[in-house]
């Protein structure tokens, strides 16, 4: 048994049917448990006042919109090496969800930043970083768009994204190097001590976890609209044949 | 190898247009900044390098399309990839006729038009330097972009959005390189740094832009 057998369309459409529906109400419970817990019990900051509870958007989505990137890098490099299709579905499902999250991420940064610094918006490192990404899935999306043969998007978005990550990696470094930073460090980290109070980390490991699980729901029921797509389309281009 | 350089040479000087339209482009983009800006000669000093960066890759931008778009269409570009020639050696040509006709022009270019927005001394000789460094990642990236989007009907402004994302560390390190010069600054890390992404792209864009091309030949 191995991974690889689910990159059969049939298989993958079973497979999902039958584990959708779980997801849906785990990703309820943890979106649901944490967010009220972040919103409604946990207290205020001393300095920033109830401000802070934007934090439990604004992190998951910021490392949302990342790592949607590097999946669609892992399923791009899968559909170029291994030609499965559903590879490459579950790339262009993926590629909406991670600009939302990139502009939730945007956006709540800013609404933020008002009170906090003052300021909407500033040319600060991170916040030009995911507005550099925001460019790249907008050209990237935009290219799945303007193909109509779906191999060949697949083929051309993929490199597309192999050379984009190098890019985008690339700006990210120019972009530390062109200016000096007002955003905070990370919030979370796995080997350094909590910048973060355990009041607020709690609940935030909590969303963090509702947003992966919403991710991968989303992404996995988008995959199989991407697949009906294209039986539909299959369907009926033998139907004008036959 | 030669003769293709040869003949996109004389394509791009005998077409007409490609050579001096981006030169144009350039002087013309050049021009409106002091009548967007104003003409305080404090501030177009303070600007000059990013101006003249900004305006070199926009002017490159313009004749992307035509790099792959023309051979496609008579079917040359068939031809050539069926030629015994490797498809990687025919893009790093094309991108080199592009960077030819485009980049160093507008290499040459970059320091007069330096006079017009009075480009404080010591940065002449790097706003040359870095372009003249630079400019060829512009062309290379250009390439795989045309290479992407040559099967396309309308895909000049899908062109300049892929395009444009992938320019951000050329234009960064190449503007820097400039900017620290005129504070009086050390610019050697943000010019070793350019010419290192130019490298890079050198290295890279041939082998991923002829696979880009064989898709779209399919």
């Amino acid at each position: 048994m191995s991974l690889w057998e689910y990159a059969n369309p049939n298989r993958f459409m079973r497979l999902t049917d039958k584990v959708l529906p779980y997801l849906v109400v785990v990703t309820a419970l943890f979106m649901g448990v944490g967010l009220f817990w972040g919103f409604f019990l946990t207290p205020d900051d001393y300095k920033q006042g109830s401000t802070v509870k934007i934090i439990f958007l604004h992190v998951p989505a910021a490392m949302m919109a990342i790592n949607i990137w590097v999946m669609m890098l892992v399923t791009s490099l899968v559909w170029l090496i291994r030609r499965h299709h559903v590879s490459a579905l579950a790339a262009k499902a993926a590629a909406p969800i991670g600009i939302t999250m990139t502009l939730i991420a945007l956006f709540t940064g800013a609404i933020w930043g008002q009170p906090m610094w003052g300021t909407y918006w500033a040319w600060d490192p991170r916040l030009t970083s995911f507005m550099i990404l925001f460019v790249f899935y907008l050209g990237y999306i935009a290219l799945w768009a303007a193909i109509e043969d779906p191999d060949t998007a697949g083929d051309l978005t993929s490199i597309l994204c192999l050379v984009g990550s190098v890019f985008a990696l690339l700006s990210r470094y120019a972009v530390n190097f062109w200016n000096q930073g007002l955003h905070q460090g990370a919030s979370l980290s796995l080997d350094k001590e909590e910048h973060v109070d355990s009041a607020f980390s709690t609940p935030l490991y909590v969303c963090i976890i509702g947003f992966v699980l919403f991710f991968i729901t989303l992404v996995l029921l988008r995959t199989r609209t991407e697949i009906r797509l294209r039986r539909a389309s299959a369907l009926l281009a033998r139907e004008r044949q036959g | 190898m030669i003769a293709l350089l040869k003949r996109d040479l004389a394509l791009a000087l005998r077409s007409g247009g490609g050579f001096g339209l981006s030169l144009a482009f350039f002087l013309i983009v050049v021009m409106f900044v002091p009548f967007g800006v104003g003409p305080e000669t404090s501030i177009l000093s303070k600007i000059a390098p990013g101006i003249l960066w900004i305006g070199a890759l926009l002017s490159c931008l313009l004749s992307l399309d035509r790099i792959f778009q023309l051979d496609f269409e008579d079917g040359s570009l068939d031809l050539l990839a069926t030629s015994p020639l490797p498809l990687e050696g025919i893009v790093a040509m094309k991108a080199t006729a592009h960077w030819l006709t485009t980049g160093l022009p507008l290499t040459l270019a970059a320091p007069f038009l330096g006079f017009l927005l009075n480009l404080p001394g010591p940065a002449y000789l790097w706003i040359f330097l870095s372009l003249l460094v630079g400019t060829p990642a512009l062309s290379f990236l250009g390439t795989f972009g045309a290479a992407i989007t040559v099967g396309l009907k309308r895909g000049g402004l899908l062109l300049s959005l892929l395009v444009l994302p992938l320019y951000i560390p050329t234009l960064i390190f190449g503007a820097q390189s400039v900017t620290l010069v005129a504070d009086g600054l050390d610019n050697t890390t943000a010019f070793l740094v350019l010419a290192a992404v130019s490298l890079l792209t050198f290295a890279l864009i041939p082998f991923v832009a002829a696979r880009a091309l064989k898709v779209n030949l399919r």
